[in-house]
């Protein structure tokens, strides 16, 4: 049995009003705190938003925008890398979908590693048993944090 | 059931009205008579003293505002001479330039037998020692509350207001059973008692709380009861009409307005309209029996209202609920009066988002658009935008089903409201009317 939890990636979301400069403000504070934004994405909803990062110092981050007022919390995401070619987002979706897993929400960056996929499913551990059995690679959360 | 004046408090209603039409007549005679203000205020609006022909006729009368004791600044709409009056208290006018009041002897013993039925129906008496911690002074509470007391047969221990910790151990070392304060400082003595490793409930006598002087909810009411271990007692009253009047019974329904001494109304704040029991609105008094500054429906601009049954207690004098807003606050939203008051009481049922709210008020093509900023708590955040969805659309159905308006909800950081110290501006009004 693989165990799953060091696959388990800790995802900083801070919420968000949706007006100018709100976003300037949480990237200015990671910066101050000489930390680095490994990805990141911004979900809008009607007149608010939830900024979603990766970063290299989680707790840091968490500490630092909580301590500014900043409403945050963390969430368990998994990476999966993929071909960084026509056809490598198709394998890995396709792998999910046949293996019954949903999707909550997702993002994806091109770097070092190559092509990564960033997943919120519903079901973290059985993704991440489904994911390495099918042959994909999964990153472990020290890549990142 | 202890009475005071039993004869007076449970007068049937048709005799105290009968009463009540007697006394108002004979005010509104005195005053075209004697008051060159009121005389002038009647003339203005077309009413003579021959007009009142019925208790109802009231409504034929004009209004009395706060700023008609500003404009007359400090004693020109007082009746009596400086001669008669055996005192005067000042308000601190907080909301303006300052206000003058004074007593005749007769102003002051109905101000006393007020307060001695009241603290009588709430079970104030012989035995009892009341720690008076209202201002003394300039501020009628605290002397207010200081005759009636002693009127009624109970000790009176005058410590008047602060120095909490002395006023602590003052109420251990004299068995205090009863104070009298606003209901904030009340939590404050809570608070300071347990930083002394004290508990109200449990290390001291006291069983009663006589609060009033500031607006307080039913869940502070219950908080405080349940915490301090104490029953607490709504008492009204302003300067205007004296000082604190008008105490809440033992039933806890209201406070009773003497019929004899006031005569009062419920309007919509907005028309003008008179209500009836259980509609709320704005509460005038027509001070019955004032001789130094007699007060005819007068705006205080407290928003309440009235119940008219007998009382469970046996007194048949119209019960006033807790003030729950002020008309200053209230804002009309498609025609629905709405107070900032509710909203905060909507949102005491809400644990997701913090008490502090902002309205922002706008027309969208020709309807009033109104949008009520709160702040979501940083333990019901979740990554979720689904969540956040849900608490939003929960509060919006809170809100409506209070206010019977429609309203949009926005969710913000938490911190970002303003907050305030002593009066709250909550209201962004940007409507071009």
């Amino acid at each position: 049995m693989i165990e799953t939890g060091r696959f388990l990636i800790k995802q900083i979301s801070v919420f968000s009003e949706n007006r100018p400069g709100r976003l300037a403000a949480i990237a200015k504070a990671l910066e101050e705190e000489n930390i680095n934004i490994l990805a990141f994405s911004i979900a809008e909803a009607d007149g608010f938003g939830v900024v979603r990062t990766l970063v290299d110092k989680p707790k840091k981050a968490y500490e630092k925008l909580t301590g500014l007022g900043f409403n945050v919390a963390f969430t368990d995401v998994i990476a999966v890398q993929m071909r960084d070619a026509p056809g490598g987002l198709y394998e890995i979706a396709k792998m999910l979908g046949d293996g019954q897993i949903n999707i909550e929400y997702s993002y994806a960056y091109s770097g070092k590693e190559g092509a990564v996929l960033i997943l919120r499913v519903d079901n973290a551990d059985q993704a991440v048993r489904l994911i390495s059995s099918r042959g994909a690679t999964l990153l472990e959360s020290r890549v990142f944090q | 059931m202890m009475f005071w004046d039993p004869r007076m408090e449970e007068m049937p209603r048709e005799e105290l009205q009968r009463l009540q039409y007697r006394l108002l007549k004979t005010l509104v005679y005195r005053l075209y008579s004697f008051s060159p203000f009121y005389h002038d205020r009647m003339k203005e609006s077309g009413v003579h003293p021959d007009d009142i022909r019925t208790l109802s006729d009231i409504r034929k009368l004009p209004f009395m505002y706060k700023r008609d004791l500003r404009d007359n600044y400090p004693d020109k709409i007082f009746v009596a001479g400086q001669d008669d009056l055996v005192r005067y208290h000042v308000s601190s006018g907080t909301t303006g330039k300052p206000t003058v009041v004074g007593y005749t002897r007769n102003d002051l013993d109905n101000w006393t037998a007020s307060l001695a039925r009241g603290l009588v129906s709430c079970g104030l008496g012989r035995g009892d020692v009341l720690q008076v911690s209202y201002g003394y002074g300039l501020f009628t509470g605290g002397l207010g509350l200081h005759y009636g007391a002693e009127r009624v047969g109970a000790t009176v221990l005058p410590t008047s207001v602060g120095n909490t910790e002395r006023q602590i151990e003052l109420m251990q070392d004299l068995h205090t059973t009863a104070i009298a304060c606003t209901p904030s400082y009340l939590i404050h003595m809570g608070e300071v008692a347990e930083k002394m490793g004290l508990s109200i409930k449990e290390d001291t006598d006291l069983r009663m709380g006589i609060l009033g002087a500031e607006p307080w909810s039913d869940t502070m009411k219950t908080r405080i009861e349940e915490w301090l271990g104490i029953k607490a007692f709504d008492i009204y009253g302003t300067s205007e009409l004296s000082g604190p009047m008008f105490c809440e019974c033992s039933e806890q329904k209201g406070f009773h307005v003497w019929g004899d001494l006031a005569c009062i109304e419920i309007l919509d704040p907005g028309t003008g309209e008179s209500l009836g029991p259980g509609e709320k609105g704005e509460l005038v008094v027509t001070m019955l029996q004032k001789e130094a500054l007699p007060m005819i429906r007068y705006r205080i601009g407290d928003i309440t209202s009235f119940e008219d049954g007998v009382c469970a207690c046996g007194r048949t004098h119209p019960r006033v609920m807790r003030i729950s807003g002020r008309v200053d606050d209230m804002l009309i939203i498609r025609g629905i009066n709405v107070f900032p008051s509710q909203i905060e009481y909507a949102l005491m049922t809400v644990p997701e988002v913090g008490q502090h709210f902002q309205i922002v008020v706008d027309r969208k093509g020709a309807l009033d658009d109104m949008l009520v900023r709160v702040e979501v708590s940083r333990e019901s955040f979740s990554d979720k935008i689904t969540d956040l969805m849900a608490i939003r659309k929960n509060v919006e159905h809170k809100l409506r089903n209070t206010l019977n308006v429609a309203v949009n909800v926005e969710l913000v950081e938490p911190g970002s409201l303003p907050r305030f110290e002593g009066k709250a501006k909550r209201v962004i009004d940007r409507r071009k009317l």
